[in-house]
């Protein structure tokens, strides 16, 4: 087993516990153990642009400090953090180039964090847990696949925050391989469309409900013209603003067929045979397990 | 006045001077110089939470919090009571919540503006971690956001304090309270003693006491079964 810290967010613990059980469950299978440290608070949720703000990097900052904790107490292997929410990765990764490369900034951080136990010193690494597969290897991961997930099409949705900005995402920002890559490894078809990368509508799902039901309307419409059966994420919010959102889209939009979205690691527990806790398909909007019937990929 | 030989230090309360001796805690030292307490002073023993005071030190940037009656004057010390903190306090009703992030969002929205800067756990004079507890009850861990302010006695120095305004002492009791019903569960000690007051296994000993002279009360006080478990 490698042991590899792990950062989960708030999400994850509350709306998205679909996304934190499969990735255990996936993680442990493929022999790495996943180790949340004791203490942790919000990522900082949205990466503030602004370069006198330095208070919204404390957040951040504080958290990468309980990862390096965490390897001075010899709990982990590494200096990696392996993150899922595609917020916190965009958060947690851009803070610490902030603190790794503007003397300025570190100094009014370090400032603002006195008095406390240890300082952090800028060397963890952030990663998302598809950039931890990608490195161990596409061929390792069809090794654990027990029932590959032949005739499934899948459009896989990136977004904005793994992708975004140069030099933060974890794949070329243009064209992204790297879902294709995993989808291909676990047997089933990747369908390219032309809004993979549209964005979701993030946080106006607060407020203007009817506005991100247009934009999932666009997206879910176009990946499913080109094919798809299902679309995969790594981003709660997206999940959301594509998922339960899609009773709202069919008030507006009457033609449209609702379609399920689902976690990449839910597709990857369901491959690799881990059981109906691992894929935790009962916390989708809408139900993925029909077509998952259908396809003869789940009993029923 | 007991003879005091400790050396006088220097002390400014709300911007007077006053030389008192250096061994007294704050809320004497005041005392020792002429003021009396009104409000901001209730147990004298650390427990209560009333005698919340923030104070800096000659030739430091920072201000610091402290309980009046624990904590001992320095020399340079500028002081000032905060005997109350202005707070928003939800009411609701037990029954009809479910221990999670929603329902700590709900009643203590502000929650989701902390920016985990620290600034309240730095405050916090029984050196609880609180912003730890105001995270955990953002992410719905009752638990941990319970077990975590379990010593909090709600002195307000951490809601003074916080640039978010959130008022975490609060939201700790909301987290307790919640812990307490949905997730520890009702203790059988408190519910067998609760059977026994109502019984009236405790009345003739309650009427007795309320009819016994101070030297009897002093006596039973003095006394006493101490059970430390």
């Amino acid at each position: 087993m490698t042991r590899l810290a792990y950062y989960p967010g708030c999400t994850l613990k509350t709306k998205a516990k679909n996304f934190e059980d499969s990735t255990l469950a996936t993680a442990e299978k493929l022999g790495i153990e996943l180790v949340e440290p004791e203490r942790w608070n919000c990522c900082g949720t949205v990466h503030s642009l602004s370069t006198d703000d330095v208070m919204h990097h404390l957040a951040p900052v504080r958290n990468l400090l309980r990862m390096e904790e965490l390897r001075d107490a010899g709990e982990v292997d590494s200096r990696q953090v392996v993150t899922l929410c595609a917020m916190c990765y965009n958060t947690l990764k851009r803070s610490n180039t902030v603190f790794n490369t503007d003397s300025d900034r570190r100094k009014k951080i370090r400032d603002n964090m006195y008095k406390e136990e240890k300082e952090y010193s800028g060397n963890v690494e952030v990663v998302h847990y598809l950039e931890t597969l990608r490195e161990m290897g596409w061929d390792k991961v069809k090794e654990a696949v027990v029932k590959p997930l032949t005739g499934l099409k899948v459009a896989p949705y990136y977004g904005c925050l793994l992708l975004r900005p140069r030099g933060t995402g974890i794949d070329d920002t243009d064209n992204p391989t790297i879902m294709e890559d995993l989808l291909e490894a676990l047997g089933a078809e990747a369908v390219g469309f032309a809004y993979s990368q549209k964005c979701c509508g993030s946080y106006n799902t607060v407020h203007m409900k009817d506005v991100v039901a247009d934009l999932a309307y666009k997206i879910l419409n176009n990946a499913e013209e080109e094919g798809a059966e299902m679309l995969i994420t790594a981003c709660p919010l997206c999940e959301y603003n594509l998922g339960p959102i899609q009773s709202e889209v069919e008030k507006k939009h009457p033609v449209f067929d609702s379609i399920p979205v689902v976690y990449f690691t839910q597709l990857m527990a369901l491959a690799f045979g881990l059981g109906e806790e691992a894929t935790a398909f009962t916390g989708n909007t809408p139900d993925p397990r029909p077509l998952l019937r259908d396809k003869g990929l789940l009993e029923e | 006045m007991m003879e005091n030989n400790a050396e006088y230090v220097t002390i400014y309360v709300m911007g007077k001077k006053h030389e008192v001796p250096g061994d007294l805690t704050i809320m004497k030292a005041m005392e020792y110089a002429g003021h009396q307490f009104t409000r901001g002073a209730g147990c004298r023993g650390g427990f209560c939470g009333a005698c919340a005071t923030i104070y800096r030190k000659k030739g430091s940037y920072k201000l610091e919090g402290a309980l009046a009656c624990q904590k001992i004057v320095e020399d340079g010390m500028y002081i000032a009571q905060i005997p109350f903190s202005p707070a928003e306090k939800t009411t609701y009703d037990l029954d009809e919540l479910r221990p999670d992030a929603n329902t700590m969002l709900e009643y203590y929205p502000e929650l989701s503006r902390c920016l985990a800067c620290n600034t309240c756990t730095k405050a916090c004079p029984q050196d609880i971690m609180v912003m730890d507890y105001v995270q955990a009850s953002l992410r719905g861990d009752i638990e941990q956001a319970a077990k975590l302010s379990f010593d909090c006695i709600s002195c307000g120095l951490c809601a003074v304090r916080c640039p978010a305004e959130i008022v975490p002492y609060n939201v700790g009791q909301l987290a307790r309270r919640l812990y307490a019903k949905y997730i520890d569960g009702p203790s059988q000690h408190v519910l067998d003693r609760v059977e026994e007051v109502e019984e009236g296994k405790y009345d003739e000993g309650i009427t007795r006491m309320m009819k016994a002279s101070k030297e009897e009360l002093s006596e039973l006080y003095n006394n006493r079964e101490i059970d430390l478990k």
